[in-house]
């Protein structure tokens, strides 16, 4: 078997199971909607047909053993209830385990699956045990009405190398309704030059069915990029050519019995347009004619418009091409910089004028690829309902799962890393957080606990929100916990949610506190972590008694951000501009005043500053007047000092690599206009290290 | 090709100070004229920085400073050797900073000696062989094993080091 079908097979695979879970969870809230039993059925009978093709026959046979219930609940004949979402939800994770035994080689085990194919079996009529071989050509779709199109499907010369099989592809199109055959030879070189490991065969198919052009598509799907493959729909049968256009003016007329063939052929020659010079002949009317136009145009408006929404639809790419593209970009970014630096210092003005356009489009170019790379968060929302589900029946607690602002997008790449964390936060929710339905009532609270996840774009940032409404934390004991760790001195007056900011400390996060506190706190520093590895930034709230929401900052994408450049003697950094708020100067007199602290006083505000030259220990005095940038951290307004500020930068960020992992204050390095490299600050870690080393000087 | 026993391996020969090192030419991807080199705060002195490859950002490291020997002038002759190492199984790219490029030389099996026990100035943990060409010796150096990850992680202990400890 070809590796990259079967690729293609195994990426499908896990979007048609996440469709097909997400059917069957919403079946169980909506066991009477007829798109949600249809969905389930055409994931089940796209993955039986997938898996035939690929030649993973037993799977197929299981598929088919699910697919037949759900074709009786698409009928009518047999309403979805529970025992039928559960028993799925088993078969669907059994499904997993045998497909992936196929793809490592290994054969699954036969057990189970025959006990589900049993229960599926259980749900059918007894008459009509049915046959895992699938129905005879042409079947049983025949007599309903439906479209005609017409197909033509022709296969890369290299297509049986891949371990396609064309007849498999043609047998299951023919499932979909009835269809003719025309094998196309045209094309197939003479004897001496021919491979005959090479297709060269063609077909056109018209095709009567009631299926829509997606699934014609679909049938196609793990060939489609090896193959040309046009659909159309069609009004007569026997047309098999090339014409993309509808059919011509004088052909209509003829059909149609307003024009005689032999007259049309003596016009034909005529250089005028058909239409006028058949008027001025007097041999059809204007009406006439115009009414073959207007079904000319008509066609062909709405061929041109099909055409246009099949290029809006999506298309499949690998994301490692993708990053290609984003870090192409990226270059050009950089490459861009330095024409506008190279040409500003020139003063041509043409060169500017060109520099200038080149400047726009790089940023289209960058905005729109850092578009393509965004996906809708609610993908991984619906990826957790059935965690929620299984969670909530594994500790006999009733939790509802409640998405919104799914809709918002995020880079792809975070949306993956995110995985990890949010599924720590929602078993913490549900197992700490919420309680069971009995407390809950106790408590004057419905029984059935909420679990909100939410997205939603603010600013340069994307906030998602886990929320539950459970007990809440206990404030009490974390500080307890929190000051016999010696996290927290026994004397101290924390705000609480000072006390909650605690459980992300790594002292904290033991299981044999939290098995006591009704709160949270296993791991919690590794999410943390996560979160910071993504540049995002993590905090609790919590109402005793009401509920605890974890609120995760995120940047839009981890590409490409601005960033302001900034000098220190001759080495330059950028800071991320997301977080600045403005720039103001800070003379040595000003210095004087504030007797040695670090603070300077903008407006009737005091606000701390750290001293990049001091905190890199970089060499150098620094100039007269220095320039303090001051950024809105999470701690508050900090102000950095620097010598100069150059100005805004399109930061481009590369990874420092593994040799300079975990350095505080540094997050990573740009390549500048000029070719050199410079460092990109992480804002709120530089400030912490500051903080830490002035009061260590303080003991 | 040689007659001899044992196949031969081609390697690159650069120079620290009075010494005359060699990696395998395989592990040498390319060799640059010194370059700015942009200095990276908190990490140990070996550490020079990072430069742009080409849109890549790539560390170098003062191969002096790491093997142990005295530091030098840089000089007219002074380069990068971008080299590809493995550590922990992950390929990284790295510049090792060396005061000349001198050759690439044949060495057979034969003709590498293992590293001496004593006698040698150097890290011997670093040392793959001796190799002997003429009257010259050249120290065949093991890069992976300097690059290895205890001493990556000797990074990581220093920028630990500026925190305080929690008391």
């Amino acid at each position: 078997m070809s590796h990259s079908v079967t690729e293609t097979f195994r990426e499908e695979s896990l979007e048609l199971f996440s469709e097909l879970e997400t059917a069957l969870l919403a079946l169980e809230e909506q066991p009477d909607n007829e798109a949600l039993v249809d969905q389930a059925f055409r994931a089940l009978h796209t993955l039986k047909g997938s898996s035939g093709l690929v030649g993973f026959e037993d799977v197929a046979a299981f598929c088919h053993e699910a697919e037949a219930v759900f074709e009786l609940a698409r009928s009518g004949q047999r309403r979805v209830d529970k025992e039928l979402v559960s028993l799925s939800l088993s078969a669907l994770d059994h499904l997993k385990e045998m497909l992936s035994a196929c793809f490592e080689g290994a054969v699954a085990e036969t057990e189970q699956t025959e006990r589900l194919v049993a229960a599926f079996r259980a749900f059918l009529p007894d008459e009509e045990t049915p046959d895992a071989s699938t129905a005879p050509l042409g079947g049983d779709e025949l007599n309903r009405e439906g479209t005609i199109y017409r197909i033509r499907f022709r296969p890369g010369p290299q297509i049986f190398r891949r371990g396609v099989r064309p007849q498999l592809l043609l047998q299951e199109l023919a499932h979909l309704g009835e269809a003719i055959l025309v094998a196309q030879m045209d094309a197939v070189p003479a004897l001496d030059e021919l491979d005959p490991e090479e297709c060269w065969v063609y077909w056109d198919i018209i095709l009567t069915t009631r299926a829509d052009e997606n699934e014609i598509r679909d049938v196609f799907i793990f060939v489609e990029d090896d193959c040309e493959l046009t659909i159309q729909v069609i009004d007569d049968t026997g047309l098999l050519d090339d014409a993309e256009d509808y059919k011509l003016l004088g052909e209509i007329l003829v059909e149609k019995g307003d024009l005689p063939q032999d007259a049309l052929e003596q016009f034909l020659s005529d250089k005028k347009k058909l239409g006028e010079t058949l008027v001025e002949a007097g041999v059809v009317n204007l009406d006439k004619v115009e009414a073959a136009l207007v079904e000319q145009r008509r066609v062909q408006q709405l061929r041109r418009q099909r055409h246009v929404a099949k290029v809006t639809e999506s298309i499949r790419v690998k994301s490692e091409r993708l990053d290609k593209l984003v870090n192409l970009v990226g270059e050009m970014v950089t490459v861009q910089a330095r024409l506008s630096q190279l040409s500003s210092a020139r003063s041509d003005g043409e060169l500017m004028a060109v520099t200038e356009e080149v400047e726009r489009m790089v940023w289209d170019l960058r905005d729109l690829v850092l578009t393509i790379r965004m996906v809708p968060v609610g993908g991984m929302f619906s990826s957790f309902k059935r965690l929620v589900r299984d969670l909530g029946a594994d500790l006999g607690k009733d939790v509802m799962l409640v998405t919104e602002g799914g809709e918002t997008e995020l880079d792809k790449t975070l949306v993956d890393r995110l995985n990890d964390p949010m599924v720590h936060l929602i078993r913490n929710a549900i197992d700490h957080g919420i309680e069971t339905s009995a407390e809950r009532e106790a408590s004057g609270k419905s029984s059935k606990g909420i679990l909100t996840l939410s997205a939603a774009h603010v600013g340069a940032n994307v906030v998602l929100v886990v929320e539950d409404d459970g007990a809440g934390l206990d404030v009490a004991r974390i500080r307890e916990a929190a000051v016999q760790k010696g996290l927290l001195s026994a004397t101290a007056e924390p705000t609480d949610r000072e006390i909650s900011a605690l459980l992300f400390e790594p002292g904290l996060s033991t299981a044999n506190i939290v098995s006591n506190v009704s709160g949270r706190g296993v791991g919690m520093d590794v999410v943390r972590q996560s979160i910071d590895a993504l540049r995002g930034s993590i905090e609790i709230e919590s109402t005793p008694g009401q509920g605890t929401r974890f609120i995760i900052k995120l940047p839009l994408t981890l590409a490409i951000i601005d960033g302001l450049l900034v000098n220190i003697g001759s080495d330059q950094f950028i800071l991320p501009l997301s977080a600045i708020e403005e720039c103001v100067e800070l003379t040595a007199k000003e210095k004087a005043l504030a007797h040695g602290r670090n603070l300077i006083r903008v407006r009737g505000e005091t606000i701390p500053y750290v001293r990049l030259r001091n905190e890199f220990a970089l060499s150098g005095e620094a100039p007269e007047i220095e320039q303090v940038v001051i950024a809105h951290l999470d701690r508050g307004r900090v102000g950095f000092v620097v010598d100069h500020v150059v100005g805004e930068h399109q930061t481009v960020i590369k990874n420092l690599g593994r040799m300079y992992q975990d350095i505080a204050g540094v997050s990573g390095a740009t390549i500048l206009g000029d070719g050199r490299v410079a460092l990109i600050i992480d804002l709120t870690q530089l400030a912490d290290v500051a903080e830490k080393t002035e009061a260590k000087h303080c003991h | 090709m040689s007659d001899e026993k044992g196949a031969t391996q081609q390697y690159v020969s650069f120079s620290l100070g009075e010494e005359l090192f060699a990696v395998e030419v395989t592990r040498a991807r390319e060799i640059l004229s010194l370059v700015p080199v942009t200095p990276v705060p908190q990490t140990p002195d070996y550490l020079l920085g990072v430069i742009n490859l080409r849109g890549q950002v790539v560390p170098v490291v003062d191969m002096r400073r790491k093997l142990g020997l005295p530091v030098g002038e840089q000089t007219r002759d002074t380069c990068i050797i971008i080299m590809e190492v493995l550590v922990d199984g992950e390929v990284l790219v790295v510049g090792a900073l060396a005061d000349a490029v001198r050759e690439v030389l044949d060495l057979a099996d034969d003709q590498i000696e293992p590293p001496p026990r004593l006698g040698s100035r150097l890290k011997t943990e670093y040392i793959q062989g001796m190799g002997k060409v003429d009257e010259l010796f050249l120290i065949l150096l093991d890069i992976d094993r300097v690059f290895s990850t205890e001493d990556l992680q000797f990074v990581q202990d220093a920028a630990e080091e500026t925190e305080p400890a929690h008391e």
